[in-house]
């Protein structure tokens, strides 16, 4: 069944749009990742215009994380505090990333720089969670207990504060960085950034690996809502019939993704969603390496 | 009386001896939430006081043009290992969908200098004013911009697709994809004899959004705020309610 998209103005399947929607949805009720990273490139494949597919895609990753992280919350499983202080940052972090964008837009090159953004990131991110997990099943499964580093240099820091769901007693100067950062990230690559925001929390933070999931949905739900009434108000991109679709396919997912979730170890969890990240980055840089069919592209010259 | 026939003369020579009566299946194209493509017929007679001139056989080339917007243009080549855009060209107005039907093989149908004129090919339609100071091979750019919408039927150039009946009655039909853009798409009928063109007539094809399309695009340009907070919402009250529904499924 095709549907017109108004904003995007193209028409589309709408079983294909309920299905992508659906599998990132999985996929975020598991990691706690919006799955922008996955689903932005997708839409791009299907011919969606990138301004819109980024603007639309914040919107949808709302929907998501909202489902999964109500799932969470009755679990327990949300560190609020910590959370707030991470969002904090993000929101100073996003204001800070739309200035970037434009600044880099401006030069010419904004397409190049987020795809070398995301095969750097990815690629890090990845490789490190792959082998890290690694190493810890195969210390579990010679029967000694995984080793949390208890102290680094995070714990030397002044202002510290105590995260009672975290089981943390840290200076807020390192999430208050990570959500900066992240928020810059976001607003760049048009992402929540769960894939990079799970992994600072675990390895940089500490936090247990139970309560990232929920802590960072929590945080790009707002980071993401705002970034959709940015593109709304400044670029006319989010597209609420494509949004309408991939959420309703996204909610249902995220609902499964927590449940399968829960039945998995946190290290199987992690080691897949490394691979994962690694897949991605594998592609993106295949496209930047290997020569395109068709080296001329048409963008519409900038009328906004 | 001699008077009299010059005055005549004055008055039918503004006149074209051969002229167009058309007819459209549709004037104006609905994009409603299960658009996808439609197909505009025309129909039309040629209306001619005097007997069929036998020197050129009649041919007519039928053009829709959808509104003109600026686009650009980018090749990628190679920089360290990967490839990247490197220059680009702005063309200054390039319609968003061109189709031509003609009655015959293009250069049967008219000539360069007519072409030139009336702006009717592919080419000509897109307009590139300072093209050369961009880049040192334009050309291949406006090729790679005519490539690229021909492969997703944006552009097309259809020879022979025009019927054509004891040169008086005529009738073609003009595929329209799916990823159409709002506004006023201009058709124009071309008659020509011997590749000049003979006479010309022009209307308009209207191309809007209705319904729900339509209230969406308005509400989003002209309300931006209030959208991106209905989409807010819209978001929310979906994940909170595929919440709610699971966790009454699990229990029940």
């Amino acid at each position: 069944m095709q549907i017109y998209l108004p904003i995007a103005e193209v028409s589309v399947n709408a079983f294909l749009l309920l299905g992508l929607g659906g599998m990132v949805g999985v996929l975020s009720g598991m990691f706690g990742v919006g799955g922008g990273f996955l689903m932005t490139p997708l839409l791009f494949f299907i011919g969606i215009p990138p301004a819109v597919a980024v603007a639309t895609e914040a919107n949808q990753i709302v929907a998501s994380s909202f489902s999964g992280v109500l799932a969470h919350l009755r679990r327990k499983t949300v560190d609020l505090k910590m959370g707030t202080v991470l969002l904090i940052g993000g929101l100073a972090g996003a204001a800070l990333g739309v200035a970037v964008f434009n600044y880099l837009k401006s030069l010419g090159q904004v397409d190049l720089l987020v795809k070398l953004c995301y095969v750097l990131f990815l690629g890090i991110i990845g490789s490190l969670m792959f082998v890290e997990s690694l190493n810890a099943i195969r210390k579990t499964k010679s029967g000694k207990p995984p080793a949390r580093k208890k102290h680094n240099w995070v714990h030397g820091l002044p202002f510290k504060m105590r995260f009672r769901t975290s089981g943390l007693y840290i200076s807020v100067i390192p999430p208050l960085i990570v959500g900066v950062f992240v928020g810059v990230l976001a607003a760049i690559m048009g992402v929540g950034g769960g894939f990079i925001m799970v992994p600072a929390m675990i390895y940089l933070l500490g936090m247990p690996t139970k309560v990232v999931v929920g802590t960072s949905l929590f945080q790009i739900i707002f980071v993401t809502g705002f970034t959709t009434l940015l593109h709304a108000t400044t670029n006319y991109t989010v597209d609420m019939v494509l949004a309408v679709l991939l959420l309703v396919g996204g909610v249902i997912g995220a609902q499964f993704g927590t449940v399968i979730g829960a039945k998995l170890k946190a290290e199987q969890l992690r080691i897949l969603l490394a691979l994962m990240v690694l897949v991605v980055c594998g592609k993106l840089a295949l496209d930047l390496l290997i020569q395109p069919s068709e080296l001329f592209s048409i963008g519409a010259t900038g009328g906004h | 009386m001699r008077w009299l026939c010059v005055l005549l003369a004055l008055i039918a020579a503004p006149l074209q001896a051969e002229e167009v009566v058309l007819g459209l299946s549709q004037d104006e194209v609905a994009i409603t939430t299960n658009f996808d493509g439609s197909e505009i017929t025309l129909y039309g007679a040629i209306k001619r006081e005097k007997p069929i001139p036998d020197d050129n056989p009649l041919q007519i080339i039928v053009t829709i043009s959808g509104p003109l917007e600026p686009v650009t243009v980018r090749r990628k080549d190679q920089r360290l290992g990967i490839w990247v855009n490197v220059d680009s060209l702005s063309v200054s107005a390039a319609p968003s969908f061109y189709a031509i039907g003609t009655s015959a093989p293009w250069d049967e149908v008219i000539n360069e200098a007519d072409d030139l004129r009336h702006t009717i090919s592919i080419p000509r339609a897109i307009r590139s004013v300072g093209a050369w100071s961009q880049v040192d091979d334009p050309q291949e750019f406006i090729d790679a911009l005519i490539r690229i919408r021909m492969n997703n039927n944006s552009y097309a150039l259809k020879e022979n697709a025009v019927e054509l009946r004891d040169s008086t009655l005529f009738t073609t039909s003009i595929q329209m994809p799916a990823n159409l853009t709002e506004g006023d798409y201009a058709t124009r009928i071309f008659l020509t004899r011997g590749g000049k063109v003979i006479s010309t007539y022009e209307t308009s094809i209207d191309v809007r959004k209705v319904g729900l399309e339509r209230w969406l695009f308005n509400l989003s340009r002209q309300q931006p705020l209030l959208y991106g907070l209905l989409s807010l919402a819209i978001a929310i009250a979906a994940g909170w309610g595929a919440s709610a529904a699971f966790r009454v499924l699990r229990s029940g």
